[in-house]
Order: C-alpha cells, then structure tokens, then sequence
C-alpha cells in the first residue's frame, strides 16, 4: 500500500512539472536565479544518488564491488562511450569482481 | 547555454535531410530505451511488483526519477520522502517544456499528450535541430521509440527478474547508480557544477547513517542553493 501511495505521488508530481513546462508562459521561469537554481538542482541530487547507491547499504556505508563497477563506468563516460555500453561496463565489471572475489 | 545557442540558431540554421533527423532520434531513443531493462530488474529486484514496475514506466516516464523511488523504496524510506526525491529530480523537466514549447510550437490540444515526453533525451535531440520541422520530427521520433522501448524492456525486466535470480550476482545493482553517473555528467561543465555536486556527495554519505532513508537525498538538494549563495557572496565581495 505504502509503494503504491509513493508511485501515486511520483505519476501525478512527475506528470504536472512536465505539463507546467508546456503551459506557463515564456517568461514565467526565466529569472536567472530560478533557472540556476533548476540547472544545480538535478546535480545535486544525482550526485548524491549515485554515491549513496554505489556506497550505501541500507543505512550503512559500504565498499563492494558494486564501486569497482560505477568506476568502470567512470570510464566509459570520460572515453565518451555510448549510454548504454556507459551501462554494461558498470553492470558486467560489478558481476566479475564478485565472481572472483567469491 | 547550449539550449539557447540552439534557440536562436533555429531559424538560421541549414535545412537538415528528415532522414538524418530520424536516424538521430532513433539512435538516442534506442539505446536509452533499452535500458528500460535495467529499470525493470532494478524495480523487481527492489520489491516492487511486474504491475507496480510497469506503471512507473507508462505513466513516470522520466528514468532517474523512477531509479530514485524504487531505490529509496528498497532503501525503507518512507513512501513521502521517496516520492519528493523523484519529484524534484523530475522538475527539470518543466525548464525543459519552458524550452521545448518555444521551439516546437504546439496546439493547445497537444501540449496534455506531448507532455508526457518532455525529457532530457527528446529535448536534447529536438533542441539540436536546425529548424522548426526537424525539431518537431526529433521530438516526436526520439519520444515515440524511446517511450515503446522503455516500457518493453521494462515489462521483459521485471518479468526476467525472477529467472535471473539474484540480481546482485549479476551485477545490476550497479545499473541505477552507472544511469545516474551517464545522466550527471554532461551537467558536470564548470566548477560551480562540480562543486555542488562534491557536496552533495558528501552530505548524501554523511548523512547516511544518521537520518531516515530518503531525507540525506534531500538534504543534499540543498547544495545548490548553498553553493550558489556561497558564490554570491564572493561575486558580491569582489564588487565592492
């Protein structure tokens, strides 16, 4: 029930700031500081979702194998690899250090 | 400062062949929308359900934000710090429809049904185009393929899931995080970018152990205004 009330809240959030977008008139967002703000916002938040997902487990801090395969993905990004070979580096050296770490 | 090199390079740019538009679209469309994949193990590795996993491809449709709420999900965050999460990543979509509405031109009748594909990629490749024309067939193109791949390898994920077993083992688990690192790169283009971003990192680990699940994310958020204080501040002190 909890699940759905978050996926309930995320289509309509999700749905209305994509259909504001089209609708407000050209000017509405356009204050340098509010389009800063909107451009550093998704840094932010990404930033910190991929740290926390590379290192955290639960509420714990961890190093797995799962930071040798965003590493690789580190990688693949700075030699300007597509998306989803970007994707598969990540997911494939992941795999392989916990084969052969057992 | 790319999408208004592109806003006003709209009407003085060369024409550009339909062809190359198409084949522009479907390579973003494509490879993105493949990736669905990783969604759909991801979302069942995380608990969530095959309808509740679908759902959030069909009716979300906006990738890191669906990433974010099956992590915080399986992470045991509350349904509303896992929701606000995935929203405010989804609020650059609106600077994105802000743009795409000048560029494209829609009928009111169409802006309730396009909305649903104003993301980075469709706006990426509808900003790049030269004209009006292309930019409408980028949009329509990416958004299409990119929307029918999504929720396919969506729905062959999740139900893969299952089969494939332990999902660490193979791996996906590092899908979400390599996905967020693809998107956040482009964005890292100045310091001011890479600054907020190195302290979001650190709020966001720092913050791991002692607050409930979903909240050091949005404590993190809050690296943008700071630092954009912060460099106030010292663009204000320079003034005087």
């Amino acid at each position: 029930m909890n699940t759905w009330i978050a996926i309930g809240a995320t289509v309509v959030g999700c749905y209305a700031v994509k259909l504001i977008g089209l609708l407000v008139p050209a000017g509405a967002l356009e204050k340098p500081l509010v389009r800063r703000l909107a451009a550093l916002l998704p840094v932010a938040l990404l930033a910190a979702l991929t740290a926390q997902q590379t290192f955290g487990d639960g509420q714990a801090l961890v190093l797995d194998a799962r930071a040798a395969g965003v590493a690789a993905a580190a990688v693949a990004l700075v030699l300007r690899a597509p998306f989803l070979l970007v994707v598969g580096a990540a997911v494939v050296v992941t795999a392989g250090v916990r084969a052969l770490s057992g | 400062m790319q999408e208004q090199n592109a806003l006003t390079d709209l009407h003085v740019g060369p024409e550009k062949p339909d062809a190359a538009v198409v084949r522009d679209a479907l390579g973003v469309g494509v490879a993105v929308g493949l990736s669905g994949f990783a969604f759909g193990v991801t979302s069942a590795g995380s608990g969530l359900t095959l309808l509740q996993t679908c759902v959030l491809s069909l009716l979300v449709f906006t990738g890191a934000s669906q990433f974010a709420l099956v992590g915080a999900i399986a992470a045991g965050g509350s349904p509303f710090t896992a929701a606000a999460g995935a929203f405010f990543l989804g609020v650059r979509n609106a600077f994105y429809g802000l743009r795409l509405s000048q560029v494209l031109r829609l009928t009111r009748a169409v802006r309730p049904f396009a909305a649903q594909w104003v993301i980075d990629e469709t706006t990426v490749v509808a900003l790049a185009q030269p004209t009006r024309r292309s930019a409408r067939i980028g949009f329509v193109v990416t958004g299409l393929s990119l929307y029918v791949l999504w929720n396919l390898t969506t729905l062959l994920g999740a139900l893969g899931a299952e089969a494939i077993g332990d999902t660490a083992a193979w791996g996906l688990d590092a899908a979400g995080p390599a996905v967020f690192l693809a998107l956040l790169a482009p964005m890292l283009t100045t310091g001011t970018e890479r600054a907020v971003a190195g302290l979001a990192v650190v709020l966001g680990l720092g913050l791991l152990p002692v607050l409930p699940a979903g909240v050091p994310v949005l404590v993190a958020a809050l690296a943008a205004p700071v630092v954009l204080w912060a460099q106030g501040r010292r663009l204000g002190g320079e003034a005087r």
